[in-house]
């Protein structure tokens, strides 16, 4: 049982859902706090749940709110960073380069052909 | 038959209170993210810190008692060795948590050390040139929690050693006077 763990977090590694960031966690936990990634890692899914179901809710409007899509992409990101969720991570940035340049449609189909579309897109806020 | 006093048995002073312990500093951690909390708080217990999490730069400054009513005063028994504050947070950032600590008279001296993930330099200039002590990007590491540590516990040892050194003097001053008043 053990093993077929291991074999899973090992694979998780080799396809890139998870990186070096996830080890640092593990090395974190010890006999005194042994359920320390666990406990972050449940942490991690109900925010997660939370800024997703935030993020839908954003998107089904007409109109969309980049700069509001952008602050939740920031957040999912964070937290994704801090706990090694690597694809995820890259999702984010990519969903936000989407926000930058104000594109309804890419998110949908990253595939398809970009196209500009006009809308708010100032997420900058250092000059 | 009188007592001779020795400079261990007089009771100069014995507010310890203000002594900062050498061995466990105290870390107020601010971070609007509750998995980078639940990270951070972990890697300072692990670093040997005694940990105060808070979730908004608004609750710091209410910990230290630097909001509305208690602006200017502070409260002064609060022990606080490093304040460690996330950049980007919603109401006040991390930016204006610093220039709020460092304007006041209680908490200028406290080391403040920003997190951000990312990595802007216009803005690590301004965080530093505000007075911050370092600029983190996050993740944070175990590495660098240790290496602030250590160096503050080296100055928190420097202070500690001149205020016994001071005291040693004090009390074999009133000795040697004391001796020659022949008490």
């Amino acid at each position: 049982m053990q093993r077929q763990v291991a074999l899973i977090k090992q694979s998780l590694f080799d396809q890139g859902y998870l990186d070096e960031q996830f080890i640092e966690l593990e090395e974190l936990q010890d006999d005194a706090n042994p359920n320390f990634v666990e406990e972050v890692a449940t942490l991690y899914f109900k925010d997660s749940a939370r800024l997703i179901s935030n993020i839908e809710q954003a998107l089904e409007r007409g109109s969309f709110d980049f700069n509001r899509l952008d602050n939740y992409m920031h957040q999912f990101k964070g937290s994704s960073t801090s706990i090694g969720a690597s694809k995820v991570k890259t999702e984010c940035t990519m969903f936000r380069e989407y926000c930058r340049v104000g594109n309804a449609e890419g998110w949908q189909d990253r595939r398809g052909p970009r196209r500009l579309h006009v809308g708010p897109s100032n997420t900058g806020t250092d000059q | 038959m009188a007592e001779v006093l020795r400079p261990e048995m007089l009771d100069i002073s014995n507010d310890t209170s203000s002594l900062a312990s050498p061995e466990l500093l105290h870390v107020l951690a601010v971070d609007d993210s509750i998995v980078d909390r639940k990270f951070i708080e972990r890697l300072l217990r692990v670093s040997s810190c005694k940990v105060t999490v808070v979730d908004s730069a608004t609750r710091a400054l209410q910990y230290l008692g630097l909001d509305g009513d208690n602006s200017s005063v502070g409260f002064q028994d609060l022990k606080i060795n490093l304040i460690m504050t996330d950049y980007s947070m919603p109401g006040m950032t991390g930016y204006e948590l610093l220039k709020k600590i460092k304007e006041s008279s209680a908490f200028r001296e406290i080391p403040v050390v920003i997190m951000s993930s990312e990595n802007i330099l216009p803005r690590i200039d301004r965080c530093l040139e505000e007075g911050a002590e370092d600029f983190l990007l996050k993740p944070v590491k175990l590495a660098d929690v240790k290496r602030l540590r250590d160096s503050l516990m080296k100055a928190e040892e420097r202070v500690f050693k001149n205020i016994m050194h001071k005291r040693e003097l004090e009390a074999n001053d009133i000795y040697s006077q004391l001796k020659r008043a022949k008490i």
